[in-house]
């Protein structure tokens, strides 16, 4: 190969690199272009139809969170009534059985003496008394008189109690057939309650019928005061031992009465 | 629970069925009645195997502390739950119910969801 045609070659070869480099420089200079671009892109956070969509994305996020807040506030309210009708429910049901084994015990037996005994049980366990006394009207003489009692060492003389129909607040709950409740915070502290003035005075009822009363003096140590349902319960109660003394009263006078005639028949069939 | 055996000791037949009504309330329970604690003892040594008892404290014959001591004394029976129900309310009866070995104490009036509530508990460890 001449000198020449040496040198042609290496001009041809030296315009091929400069091409490639001046591609190169051109490649380099679009890349930068695109980096740059990209770079401004990223921090004005992409394109504004992209941003936009990401904004509408984000309103339905919100909104829907808002309504599921909503829905769980809702929701958090109605566990909330279940929650306190369960507890109500709980606490009738606890109450028609108290009421229903005290009537089913009170009208079990027809002894006098036994129905008084569950009459006296009945107070202590379902009522919460310490000390209490039932009083029976004596119709002839129109007194009220302590027949059973509890609580002697609280209240002196409970079991000795004799008071006029109409006198006092019991004289006057066994006449006009109302309940009387004293408010237990405010009077028991200042020795308000005495043996005249109970805690609580509930009549024992037939109808309109006033046969005696029950008497609290005080509660368990335990319980605070008479709550709203204890009222109700109280008088049902009282209405349900009034009919069981009753009952066993005037049974124990047919049985009285009925011995002494058959003893009066017996009499006659052996001097006969 | 299911089939648990109950003994209720109580002298008061009004207590002895107001409790029995509240267990009721778990399936086929049997409950067993006990006058005092002496009754109570014979009926520990029945052919029933008692799951729980619940004792009144004043009784005659044998009060409940008396009760709960024996049993807690007794290799056989010193496992059985037993609940206290009492009108004794004074922090310092309540003591010393749990420390002769009572696992709860309930005053009286009870609330028989809390009565349920405190046997689910200890039938359940």
């Amino acid at each position: 190969m001449s000198e020449e045609s040496k040198a042609e070659k290496f001009l041809e070869l030296f315009n091929k690199g400069k091409e490639f480099t001046e591609e190169l420089l051109r490649e380099n200079q679009r890349l930068r272009y695109r980096l740059a671009s990209a770079e401004t892109e990223q921090k004005s956070g992409g394109s504004s139809e992209e941003v936009q969509k990401l904004r509408d994305q984000i309103a339905h996020l919100t909104e829907e969170n808002k309504r599921i807040h909503e829905r769980f506030s809702a929701i958090e309210e109605e566990n909330k009534d279940f929650a306190n009708r369960y507890i109500e429910i709980e606490e009738q049901n606890n109450n028609l059985a108290n009421l229903y084994v005290a009537s089913y015990q009170l009208h079990s037996t027809l002894d006098f003496r036994e129905v008084i005994q569950i009459v006296q049980e009945i107070v202590i366990n379902l009522i919460g008394a310490e000390a209490f006394a039932i009083l029976l009207l004596d119709e002839k003489t129109n007194e009220l008189k302590t027949i059973a009692s509890e609580g002697d060492d609280v209240m002196p003389n409970i079991d000795q109690i004799s008071i006029r129909l109409g006198d006092g607040v019991m004289g006057q709950v066994a006449k006009t057939g109302e309940s009387y409740y004293i408010n237990q915070d405010i009077d028991a502290d200042s020795g308000a309650i005495t043996i005249d003035k109970p805690l609580a005075a509930v009549p024992l009822k037939i109808k309109e019928h006033v046969i005696g009363l029950i008497a609290i003096y005080k509660l368990l140590q335990q319980k605070d005061s008479f709550s709203a349902v204890d009222y109700e319960l109280f008088s049902l109660l009282a209405a349900h031992a009034a009919t069981a003394i009753f009952s066993s009263k005037l049974y124990s006078q047919s049985e009285r009465k009925l011995n002494t005639i058959q003893s009066f028949l017996d009499l006659l069939t052996t001097t006969s | 629970m299911e089939n648990a055996n109950f003994l209720v000791v109580e002298d008061s037949p009004t207590m002895r069925q107001l409790i029995s009504f509240s267990l009721k309330r778990f399936k086929n329970a049997k409950i067993i009645e006990a006058v005092d604690g002496v009754d109570a003892l014979k009926k520990l040594s029945g052919p029933d195997k008692i799951d729980l008892i619940l004792t009144d404290i004043n009784m005659p014959v044998m009060d409940g502390l008396k009760l709960v001591s024996l049993v807690r004394q007794n290799a056989q029976l010193k496992n059985i739950p037993i609940i206290i129900i009492t009108t004794e309310g004074a922090e310092e009866d309540r003591e010393r119910g749990l420390a002769l070995g009572a696992n709860a104490y309930i005053s009286k009036p009870i609330q028989s969801s809390h009565l349920i509530k405190t046997i689910s508990e200890l039938l359940a460890v």
